[in-house]
């Protein structure tokens, strides 16, 4: 079993605090989808835990399986077990999947695995051209190839926790299907999911045990699937204007209080965050 | 070989030097000539940024001893599919054997001497007037018309000897309708030695010619070339640059559309080290309607190396429908590399499409993420994204084994580990 444990996680991009105390807590075979509004901190927070240069943790901690991550460079987090599905995969010139993945399964000591192989496997069941896995990395590719591309990888990678930023963004109803039941194979062998989406559809494919609402930084209320569905039909106006109210409870933008009210309100839920 | 004082070299007796009395008489106007132009000052434009005033040509000795050569370095292989070797070591000619029937190698006689100058104009610079001076080997290479050779044409010029001053010439002239290319590999031992080639190029009505200069030269050598070609109607030139050693390596490349429909595709890959300088002056010059140029120069600078750009697309005003495009794109691989670009345009008629880009800087931050987050350690990361950064370029050379070599030969330089064997 396989925990990554974000806790009162504060993040800052240059001088500007972006994040203000996340807690998140995601285990083996685990789907937690985080949504919320534009700007609110989803691709910082997958950036943050990925260690890109410039996002500073001011606050908190990450952990997995009890590993401090906060203090490792990105190569290490993904040697450790973390794998970044990016928003908008980096085109980069001249250098191939293949040899890629060979570098990084090199210093995990598997030289012997047969990286083209693998990735010709993983392509043929999400649907990604052979001959596609030949160019530059996500050079030339469309949207949806991409995505595919990043699945693939994911998959002969075998990572145990898998951050997917926006897997959604810019896929047919096809790729995305392809993409997500893979992942979601992949849940029952044991990945756990952190999955930040603006839709609900990604995750009819592949089904959160959690879904988290992030705006301002802050998680502002958490719950079961069912919370997602909620928010595609009436968006994130309760969370965004101070004034409303939902189901009795008051929603507030700003202090770790009013979170761990929001989160207390909630004692059925089996993956409660310890801090709640 | 006696000296005397009517240069700045150490000079060879006359008489040693090949060429009738006419020739004999081009030289010495051209050593007149260069002695009245004297060295260029780091002051001028079009040496600006260089070390020019640390060379000393008194330090030198102009001289044709000859030699064997002993390293093939990046061109290893090539002659078993060449369709000519030419061996020139330290200004003497050593081999040269031709394959293919339609090429033609000449070392003396009026072809080769009509064809000395007839692209480089007398004046161009004090180093073109000194080649033409003391060019000891000159060579005419001729690709017969109608001809397609699809086998390199391999030429290297070696340098083994300390203190040497020596002037490679070569000319090519590719015939109406030919198609062929050139294989030109400048190498050295580690020796303290100035090599200042001229080239010449034409290409005939729709010819195609790839032309690549592949510089492979000790530390300590101070390379200065000069190559110009010419594209008549129809025609297409491909000049192509290799850059990895030397001290101070200079090359000016000038191609010129001369005729209607002509084209030029002019590329280079250069990778400085330790103190090295890379010196490229680049000019398009489109001389005809309907037209193309297009430069893509790519670099990296790494310990305390410097690289300087500098580019001039001109449309003359009979130019009309040109496309002309430059880029230079150099990275800086340490704080203490330095490298300059300045692309420049001339244009005279409004028809043209033309851009020029430029970009001195550190690798691609995202790039280097990227490859990070699968876990790759950061070092292999950024290695791979400067070999990456390369790929373009080298995938268009005109010889894949030579592509490959130069490949490998980065991979080395980045201490990349791609698991070849």
């Amino acid at each position: 079993m396989t925990v990554l444990s974000i806790r009162n996680l504060g993040v800052a991009v240059g001088d500007q605090q972006i994040l203000n105390g996340v807690d998140l807590e995601i285990s083996s075979g685990q789907v937690h989808a985080v949504m919320g509004p534009n700007g609110s901190g989803k691709s910082t927070l997958s950036n943050a835990i990925m260690g890109k240069p410039g996002y500073q943790i001011t606050s908190g901690s990450l952990e997995l399986d009890g590993q401090d991550l906060s203090s490792l460079p990105t190569w290490a987090r993904a040697q450790a077990g973390l794998f970044l599905v990016m928003q908008y995969p980096t085109e980069v010139p001249g250098v191939s999947v293949r040899e890629t993945l060979e570098f990084a399964l090199k210093e995990r000591g598997l030289e012997e695995v047969d990286v083209q192989s693998r990735l010709i496997e993983e392509a043929k069941q999400i649907g990604l051209q052979n001959e596609l896995l030949d160019r530059a990395l996500n050079v030339d590719l469309s949207g949806g190839e991409k995505k595919r591309n990043e699945t693939a990888q994911l998959a002969v990678l075998g990572p145990q926790i898998a951050v997917l930023d926006e897997l959604d963004s810019g896929l047919d109803i096809d790729a995305l299907r392809a993409c997500a039941e893979r992942l979601e194979a992949m849940t029952e062998e044991g990945l756990g999911v952190l999955c930040i989406t603006h839709y609900h559809r990604l995750l009819d494919y592949l089904p959160a045990d959690r879904v988290h609402v992030l705006v301002n930084g802050q998680i502002v209320e958490s719950g079961g699937p069912e919370l997602a569905r909620e928010l595609e039909a009436n968006g994130y106006s309760r969370f965004t204007d101070s004034d409303s109210e939902s189901d009795g409870v008051s929603v507030a933008i700003g202090g770790r209080s009013e979170i761990n009210r929001v989160l207390a309100a909630e004692p059925e839920d089996p993956f409660a965050d310890p801090l709640a | 070989m006696a000296s005397t004082r009517t240069s700045l070299f150490e000079t060879p007796d006359w008489t040693e030097l090949i060429g009738s009395r006419a020739l004999t008489k081009r030289r010495k106007e051209a050593e007149k000539r260069s002695l009245q132009t004297g060295l260029p000052s780091f002051e001028e434009e079009l040496w600006r940024y260089t070390p020019i005033d640390e060379l000393e040509p008194s330090s030198y000795k102009v001289d044709s001893p000859g030699g064997a050569i002993t390293d093939v370095g990046l061109t290893k292989g090539l002659d078993e599919q060449a369709a000519a070797i030419i061996h020139i070591v330290n200004g003497q000619i050593v081999s040269i054997s031709t394959i293919d029937e339609a090429v033609s190698v000449h070392s003396e006689g009026t072809e080769l001497e009509n064809a000395i100058g007839s692209v480089v104009a007398p004046s161009l610079d004090f180093f073109a007037d000194s080649n033409l001076a003391y060019c000891a080997t000159p060579i005419l290479v001729e690709v017969a018309a109608n001809a397609v050779i699809t086998s390199p044409i391999l030429i290297r010029h070696h340098t083994t000897v300390e203190n040497l001053a020596w002037f490679p010439r070569v000319m090519i002239h590719a015939g109406e309708n030919s198609q062929s290319t050139i294989v030109e590999h400048q190498s050295s031992s580690d020796v303290d030695a100035l090599v200042c080639p001229v080239n010449e190029i034409k290409v005939g009505q729709a010819g195609r010619l790839n032309y690549l200069t592949v510089q492979e030269h000790g530390p300590s050598v101070w390379q200065i070339a000069t190559q110009v070609a010419e594209a008549d109607r129809d025609a297409h030139v491909s000049l192509s640059q290799v850059a990895l050693g030397g001290a101070y390596a200079r090359a000016r490349i000038d191609a010129k559309m001369t005729g209607q429909g002509s084209s030029s595709e002019i590329s280079a890959v250069y990778f400085g080290r330790q103190n090295a300088t890379h010196d490229f002056r680049t000019f398009q010059k489109h001389e005809a309607p309907h037209s193309n140029s297009n430069l893509l120069f790519k670099g990296a600078v790494d310990d305390e190396s410097r690289a300087i750009y500098t580019g001039l697309i001109r449309i003359e005003p009979a130019a009309g429908d040109v496309n002309a495009y430059q880029t230079n794109r150099t990275l800086k691989l340490s704080d203490k590399a330095w490298a300059e670009s300045v692309p420049n345009l001339e244009i005279e008629n409004n028809d043209v499409k033309c851009s020029h880009a430029s970009a001195v800087g550190p690798i691609d931050e995202e790039q280097k993420f990227y490859i990070e987050s699968r876990g790759v350690p950061a070092d292999i990361a950024e290695a791979l994204v400067v070999k990456g950064f390369f790929a373009d370029v080298l995938k268009g050379l005109p010889s894949s084994m030579v592509s490959d070599a130069i490949d490998i030969r980065i991979e080395q330089l980045l201490a990349l580990d791609m698991g070849r064997s």
